[in-house]
């Protein structure tokens, strides 16, 4: 079986989901990736390094230079003429990509994948992850989207993948970029970091979550996420939501901060090697997956913690 | 310019899922069923829209059980003008629901369909992009803002980096996230109001769309469990903790 991954970069460099949707490609066959977007030498080049990479097809144009997926979609369906699969990391651009595609190949996409049990037969997490259903599909061609959690990374370096330049199929004309505001941070990514420190509702604004979480976050060197509730209440941006309908992140260490525990929340982070929670309710369902638990005032003991390391 | 709504009836989402002893799938007898919170906010939207000028009429279309019908009536009760429930007892994938919406929408030719991002079940995260893929729209997936202008309709898109802003010609597709509206509730007046409104049920052979199944559920299993730990008297017992998996030095 010859699978082909969708490449998430920024432009200058492959992104780390790619490399656990590589890991679930080759557990199916022969790994080609495709790099699609404008000036991606660099990346290219990167990718074919990509450990069990054979092929690297490239499709360097304007229309492709911000993933609009009016675009890559059609230019992925026709390269699947010569794949079994494709396959793309469950990234907000490949949850955007992928079901396009599946509709134009008249496949099921199968979504966020946690294993890959046979050539045609997965697992899933539904429910927000309070099930975990194995599903067998009929169709003759692959659509997957993976869970960057679930997988693995494959090694950056060791490969020898053959580059070879894909012809653009241009701009659809229906879709046009606009702006971007991406946050730039100095803080690890939410779905690489080794440690990861949250807060909530309880943080009562954004100053707070700013003196009080982050100081924390810089000792530990440790990415910074939230609970939806001090999102949508504006302490920080949508980028830091961990969860069912934010990112799904699985750290060495996850501290839990002023989080009740959700099971919408519990979807993003419970697959963490070890989570910690400080809460003042001992009662709060956070503790009946906390490996670590210290009731108390948040206001009170997270700048003594911050203090003490 | 019409405005069509897909919504599901989904376990609703402040109830616990249950496992089925026999590992077939979720118990959803005797539960709380609601519409999938994204939908909500779709049907907002698109109530907004409609109140602000830039639409003259919103369609909900449902594809599911008979019931499904309280769904469209929930949908109506916030102030859709009238609803289509395409009734399949049987359970219906993201595909074969694009096919279904895509013969829905070449007979209503709305200028704007709008989704949820996912629905809170399955979790696919896939008809509204599907259904772009096979009208050949645009699609503004995972929206946190939507404005309508000529017959352009500019969305801001949550992303993984932060926001992201695209525009699309009309007709278009917008999938919703979380933060784009908070849904309002149907009044006392508008419940019964509901009632009344034409609400229009189809098979889905109706529309010629064969939606047979591609994917076999082998089995539903929970998931591993993690098992409550122990809790720390203070601060510098968490240090000692801390220190002794090697985060802190
Ligand atoms: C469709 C849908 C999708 C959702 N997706 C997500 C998602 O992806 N991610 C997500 O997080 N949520 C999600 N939610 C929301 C979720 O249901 C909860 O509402 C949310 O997680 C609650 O956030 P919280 O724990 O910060 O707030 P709360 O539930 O209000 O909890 C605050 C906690 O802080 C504690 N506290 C208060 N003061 C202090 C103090 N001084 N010191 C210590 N502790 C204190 C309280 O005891 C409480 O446990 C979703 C909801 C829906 C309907
Ligand atoms: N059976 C259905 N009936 C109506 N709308 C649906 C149905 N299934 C999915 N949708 C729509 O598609 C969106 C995404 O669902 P999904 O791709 O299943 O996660 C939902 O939020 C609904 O707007």
């Amino acid at each position: 079986m010859k699978a082909l991954v969708w490449v998430e970069h920024d432009g200058a460099a492959v992104k780390d989901a790619t490399l656990a949707a590589v890991t679930a490609a080759a557990k199916l066959g022969d790994v080609h990736l495709l790099v699609a977007g404008q000036g991606v030498g660099a990346v290219s080049g990167q990718a074919a390094k990509i450990m069990g990479v054979a092929k690297v097809h490239v499709a360097d144009d304007a229309a492709y230079a911000h993933a609009l997926a009016e675009n890559v979609a059609p230019l992925v369906a026709g390269l699947m003429d010569h794949h079994d699969a494709f396959v793309a990391p469950a990234t907000t651009n490949g949850k955007n990509i992928a079901p396009r595609v599946a509709a134009l190949l008249d496949v099921m996409q199968i979504s966020d994948i946690l294993s890959v049990e046979s050539a045609d037969t997965f697992t899933r997490p539904i429910y927000a992850g309070n099930a975990i259903a194995t599903v067998q599909t009929r169709d003759t061609k692959l659509v997957l989207t993976v869970r960057g959690t679930a997988f693995d990374k494959a090694a950056m370096e060791g490969g020898a993948g053959i580059i070879e330049a894909v012809a653009s199929m241009g701009d659809k004309g229906v879709s046009t970029f606009v702006s971007a505001e991406i946050a730039k941070s100095e803080r690890p990514e939410l779905t690489s970091a080794k440690v990861i420190v949250s807060g909530g509702r309880a943080l009562q604004n954004s100053e707070n979550f700013h003196t009080i979480i982050e100081p924390l976050a810089d000792k530990l060197g440790a990415g910074v996420g939230a609970s939806r509730a001090a999102v949508d209440a504006g302490y920080v941006p949508n980028d830091y939501q961990v969860g069912q309908t934010g990112k799904i992140v699985a750290p060495e260490v996850y501290i839990a901060i002023g989080i009740s525990g959700a099971i919408q929340h519990l979807a993003g982070m419970k697959d963490s090697k070890t989570i910690i929670a400080i809460n003042k309710d001992e009662d709060a369902p956070i503790f009946q997956v906390a490996d670590i638990g210290l009731v108390g005032d948040l206001f009170k003991i997270v700048p003594e913690l911050t203090g003490k390391l | 310019m019409k405005i069509l709504v897909p919504v599901k009836r989904v376990l609703d989402y402040n109830v616990k899922p249950r496992v089925k002893a026999d590992g077939t799938g979720v118990d959803l007898a005797n539960v709380k069923m609601s519409m999938n919170p994204f939908d909500e906010i779709a049907v907002e939207e698109a109530i907004r829209l409609r109140e602000k000028g830039a639409a003259t009429e919103v369609i909900v279309v449902s594809i599911g059980e008979a019931k499904a019908q309280e769904t469209l009536r929930t949908a109506l009760a916030m102030g859709a003008d009238r609803a289509i429930l395409i009734v399949s007892e049987e359970k219906v994938e993201p595909l074969g629901v694009a096919k279904l919406l895509a013969k829905v929408a070449a007979e209503e030719a709305p200028g704007l369909i709008i989704l949820g991002k996912q629905a809170i079940d399955d979790d696919n995260n896939q008809t509204g992009q599907m259904l772009a893929g096979l009208l050949g729209w645009g699609q503004g997936t995972f929206a946190s803002a939507v404005v309508v202008e000529g017959d352009t309709v500019t969305v801001t898109r949550e992303v993984d980096g932060g926001a992201e802003t695209e525009r699309f010609t009309m007709p278009a597709i917008v999938t919703t996230d979380l933060r784009l509206n908070e849904p309002r509730y149907a009044s006392l007046p508008n419940i019964m109001k509901a009632k009344s409104k034409p609400l229009a049920q189809k098979a889905p052979a109706d529309y010629g769309v064969d939606v047979a199944p591609r994917l076999t559920t082998l089995k539903v299993v929970e998931p591993p469990k993690r098992t409550a730990g122990i809790k720390v008297a203070d601060v510098d017992e968490l240090v000692g903790k801390l220190k002794a998996m090697g985060v802190a030095k």
